[in-house]
């Protein structure tokens, strides 16, 4: 059946300059993958929910693609969060004949897969993947809707400047740790400040006393951290125990519920970034809210990204009038479009064009948002 | 200077863990040469099972007073019952087997009590309830709390203990007589199974305190918090002479003040080549400098070369 489809979809482009031919709409089949089973279930449910939203309302302005009417179709698949299972059925939908995919969730499974839709010269744009290297592999394929771990270390460092002068930096010594400390240490020079000291752990230690005393000789008023929540958590109570008042920071892999449940009292007055607006604050937020709440309920965090990769993508090949890999890149490439989630354009690696980051501190054990960096509100 | 008697304060602490962890490996090797890797295990069993039980009876308003000693006792109890199955099961089917075949049942049984907690507890970060009223003393310009403080009054506690049971008791007569040699105590009347699962719940009692001491000063557990406490404890047992019980606890402190001096100042010694991530390389580069000069570690007498 499928396969039909597919045929049919080919014969309908090769020949939609003939008028006569047309009876019923083309179909062009869009991908969308996010792990669907597991712990990260819930958020890739958002994910196909978003898209979903996004596909079935183009669909209902009866579309137009090269003067013949087209309709589009999504294909969901569920990549278990896994990085093997993300190629295999990334393979799968390059089978299908997709012509673009929205996905994956993860970073380590976009960039496996991000080679498998290279190779097949399809486009993917990833609505909730930050790692740097996803964009950065010299592929023409890739995109993203969300900002990436190098504009979140801008954000981090820009803020801990405007806390104070003398910032100090620790890593876990992972990519994801190191990776953000390096653009932190940068952004923090950049916008005058001075990087006291550096300081190295691990993803798995507990114990950050003699670091954080080392830290402590040297008086600073921001300590930023690159990790995880079961680092930063014990971080921050052995820093007030330790009598230090410095401000705390880190990135969204502490900007968690779980960061204020280890950390307890202590986590009062952290500060943690994730990249995107809080859904408040979107220009289109509460319109889609509404839509979203109507059809599936409760927005997680990653539908309105979703719902505008998929947008993007069927706005390129319309705007292309044609599924031709080439042109729907080109056009890509020159998307301007105002989104649920902001302004959307990409630079030429396919990252977003100032890409927002929300800063968020814990008070009375709540992230509640300060400020957003870069992004609409930015300018 | 504050900084150095903080540095000195911070590896007090961490020493004093390593101190009672280490002793629960120092114990059974004293008595049955055996390195028994599961000891870290044991430990994260405590931590878990006392922050549980910590958990639910702070959840329905039990008084701290109340709750902490029969969190303490439920841990101590299913380490000790672990410990002793352990041994039964799987190291005295092995006592005359080759060395190696005890050591490589050692490891595997560290990997079955780690996926065992993993299945019970689940892989997130159990979080210490937040029931205990954290006082911070200043001392010199080093900041002390209260925890720390019961860290190391029960380190140093235990330590007395367990020295007046292995010199002034029967059982820890028999635990001599037995590490000295196990037939000849036999032929005295000694039952060697009876005071090597003894020695066993001993320092399961121990290492069920010291997870609970771990879980409250750090605020965390997780069931892969043993592994690498275990490898550090079992330097700081070598370090020390392993089989040695007041070396355990000179290895345990040695070890925890040269990390965190390491930590605290390779970085400024070295102009920043070296950061602190290298603390480890700092810890065991000790470590082999004492055994080459002293195979046997710092107090170790007897050249641990029988059976």
């Amino acid at each position: 059946m499928t396969s039909k489809l597919l045929i049919a979809a080919i014969l309908g482009a090769a020949t939609c300059a003939a008028p006569t031919w047309s009876a019923a709409a083309d179909t062009v089949k869009i991908g969308c993958v996010a792990p669907l089973t597991g712990p990260q279930a819930h958020l890739g449910k958002d994910i196909e929910n978003g898209a979903r939203l996004a596909v079935d309302a183009i669909n209902a302005t009866n579309p137009t693609m090269g003067g013949q009417p087209v309709q589009f179709e999504l294909l969901v698949e569920d990549d278990q969060a896994d990085p093997k299972t993300a190629t295999v059925v990334a393979q799968k939908l390059v089978d299908e004949g997709v012509k673009g995919v929205v996905g994956h969730l993860n970073s380590g499974a976009s960039i496996p897969a991000s080679r498998i839709y290279a190779d097949n010269n399809v486009p993917q744009v990833s609505p909730a993947s930050t790692a740097v290297a996803y964009t950065h592999q010299g592929f023409p394929t890739t995109f993203r809707v969300m900002a990436n771990d190098s504009q979140q270390g801008k954000a981090l460092g820009l803020y801990a400047t405007r806390l104070g002068k003398r910032v100090a930096v620790v890593d876990d010594r992972t990519a994801y740790g190191q990776g953000l400390i390096d653009e932190v240490v940068k952004s923090v020079k950049e916008s005058g400040g001075e990087v006291v000291g550096r300081e190295y752990t691990t993803d798995k230690s507990t114990d950050f006393t003699a670091i954080l005393t080392s830290l402590k000789a040297k008086r600073p008023d921001v300590v930023v951290f690159g990790g995880m929540d079961p680092q930063a958590a014990p971080m921050i109570r052995q820093m007030r125990t330790l009598g230090m008042k410095t401000a705390f920071m880190g990135g969204d892999g502490m900007q968690s519920a779980e960061f204020i449940k280890l950390a307890g009292r202590a986590a009062e007055g952290a500060i943690g970034s994730s990249p995107g607006l809080p859904i408040e604050k979107m220009p289109g937020g509460a319109d889609f809210t509404k839509r979203f709440g109507e059809r599936f309920g409760k927005i997680q965090i990653y539908a309105p990204f979703s719902h505008d990769a998929a947008v993007v993508l069927t706005q390129a090949m319309l705007r292309a009038g044609s599924t031709e890999p080439d042109k729907v890149l080109a056009a890509l490439g020159k998307t301007k479009l105002d989104g649920v989630i902001g302004p959307i354009a990409f630079d030429d690696k396919g990252d977003l064009v100032d890409g927002p980051v929300t800063l968020y501190k814990v008070k009375d054990s709540k992230w509640e948002p300060v400020e957003t960096i870069g992004g609409p509100q930015g300018k | 200077m504050d900084i150095f008697a903080q540095q000195l304060v911070n590896g007090l602490i961490l020493g004093s863990l390593y101190a009672m962890v280490a002793l629960g490996y120092t114990m059974v090797y004293g008595i049955l040469e055996l390195i028994n890797f599961a000891h870290g295990e044991i430990v994260m069993l405590g931590a878990m099972v006392s922050v549980t039980v910590l958990g639910v009876l702070a959840g329905v308003g039990v008084p701290v007073a109340l709750a902490l000693p029969l969190s303490l006792a439920a841990a101590v109890a299913v380490c000790m019952a672990t410990g002793v199955a352990v041994e039964r099961v799987a190291y005295r089917p092995l006592r005359n087997a080759p060395r190696l075949a005890p050591l490589i049942t050692a490891i595997g049984v560290s990997i079955v009590l780690q996926n065992l907690a993993m299945i019970v507890w689940g892989r997130q970060y159990l979080s210490f309830p937040p029931i205990l009223d954290v006082q911070i003393y200043d001392w010199h310009g080093a900041t002390v709390t209260n925890i720390q403080l019961l860290i190391v009054a029960v380190a140093a506690f235990t330590m007395g203990g367990l020295l007046i049971l292995v010199n002034r008791t029967r059982l820890g007569r028999a635990m001599r007589a037995t590490a000295q040699n196990r037939e000849v105590a036999g032929l005295m009347g000694v039952d060697a199974n009876r005071v090597i699962a003894a020695t066993f719940a001993v320092g399961s009692a121990l290492a069920a305190v010291a997870g609970l001491l771990i879980a409250a000063y750090y605020g965390i557990a997780h069931y892969n918090m043993g592994f690498t406490l275990g490898l550090k404890a079992f330097s700081a047992a070598v370090l020390g002479g392993i089989g040695n019980i007041p070396g355990a606890l000179l290895g345990g402190l040695l070890l925890g003040i040269i990390e965190s001096l390491g930590a605290g100042y390779i970085g400024d010694l070295t102009g920043g080549f070296l950061g602190s991530h290298y603390q480890d390389i700092f810890a065991f580069f000790i470590l082999i400098l004492v055994l080459v000069f002293r195979p046997s570690g710092l107090l170790g007498e007897r050249v641990a070369d029988r059976a």
